[in-house]
């Protein structure tokens, strides 16, 4: 009995040291807010195209049966990150052919429409939510994020914040091999 | 004294105060103040350890529109949560519901105290238990016997 309880203090040690492991580990980040909608249908939603904008707009039934995969992403000409991940996205709707849809997030039409004007327009359906209220139907904490969504309408993929540079852009590209979107030779 | 007491107490006052704006506010106090429960109770996402009452983030004023609007549209305390917690998760709840993935949470607490207070109630008894005297065995008695005499010899020399 005593000899057991001896190795008491290790056994506690252990535990505490693998809190202190799990706590420690770099790649862990206390601030993400897990999302519900992994693996879960998208949300019902219809929003109107941006006024001024000749791109349509978009909704639910847009994301249902597509061909490949498709990348949702969330943004907003005030936004100064979704600027720095509007390259990214470019390159990837106009070299890797992914199709990409947005939503343009507590914006002015005028404001978003001037932002398209100047940066490019990559998207193939932009929806426009002046309210902020499909944010909240899809979860958001705040622009920039971007998700992948299945040929089924399942999100499969969620990023937070701007995809933007080396490591966020290599783990937006597995994420989009393993949702069958580029062909694995293409990461 | 009391002038300074009032002034310190009118620079602590607006730490106090609500990020609701007066537009949110709804007209009938009864709904407004049930509004106010369930937002005591709503973590704002982007700054996770305020309620959505105290925050000024974007999203979180929006939560508390949301919030009203599902309370005017007739939904219970409860179901005005349940409904943002199906868009945000457990994780926007500020107390954790007790579900599968949170009894570690909840029951180790308790657990670690039952632990700690029995641990110590054995230590305690172990220590209050006297020694019991126990007879000498017949050679300890014959030789303390020896000893005795040998010391009386040893005076009477």
């Amino acid at each position: 009995m005593n000899r057991t309880l001896a190795f008491l203090p290790l056994l506690i040690a252990v535990v505490f040291g693998g809190f202190f492991l799990w706590g420690l580990n770099p790649d862990r980040d206390p601030n993400e807010v897990p999302s519900v909608l992994i693996s879960q249908p998208a949300p019902e939603f219809g929003l109107e195209p941006i006024v001024g904008v000749d791109t349509p707009g978009l909704s639910r039934s847009d994301l249902v049966g597509t061909e490949t995969a498709v990348v949702v992403n969330v943004f907003a000409s005030w936004c100064v990150p979704c600027r720095a991940e509007h390259a990214v996205l470019t390159s990837l709707a106009e070299r890797d052919g992914i199709r990409l849809f947005g939503i343009n997030y507590k914006d002015k039409p005028d404001d978003a429409a001037r932002w398209l004007a100047e940066l490019g327009n990559p998207y193939a359906r932009i929806g426009s939510d002046v309210s902020g209220r499909v944010g909240i139907e899809w979860g958001i904490s705040g622009v920039p994020e971007t998700f992948i969504v299945g040929t089924d309408g399942t999100v499969l993929y969620r990023y937070v914040g701007p995809v933007v540079g080396e490591v966020a852009v290599g783990k937006f590209r597995e994420a989009l091999v393993q949702a069958g979107a580029l062909p694995r030779e293409d990461l | 004294m009391l002038r300074l007491i009032v002034f310190l107490l009118s620079m602590v006052i607006p730490m106090a105060a609500l990020a609701v704006e007066p537009d949110e506010i709804l007209n009938d106090p009864v709904m407004e103040a049930r509004a106010r429960e369930v937002s005591k109770g709503l973590r704002c996402v982007v700054c996770l350890n305020q309620d959505i009452d105290s925050s000024n983030a974007g999203v979180a004023r929006d939560l508390r529109l949301l919030v009203r609007e599902r309370i005017v549209a007739g939904d219970s305390n409860d179901e005005a949560l349940a409904f943002i917690q199906a868009r945000y998760g457990d994780y926007v709840l500020l107390k954790p519901p007790l579900n599968a993935r949170t009894y570690v949470l909840w029951l180790a607490p308790p657990a670690m105290l039952l632990l700690a207070l029995s641990v110590g109630l054995v230590t305690l008894l172990r220590r209050r238990k006297k020694p019991v005297p126990q007879a000498l065995s017949e050679a300890e008695e014959h030789e303390i016997k020896q000893f005795i005499e040998n010391q009386k010899v040893g005076e009477s020399k």
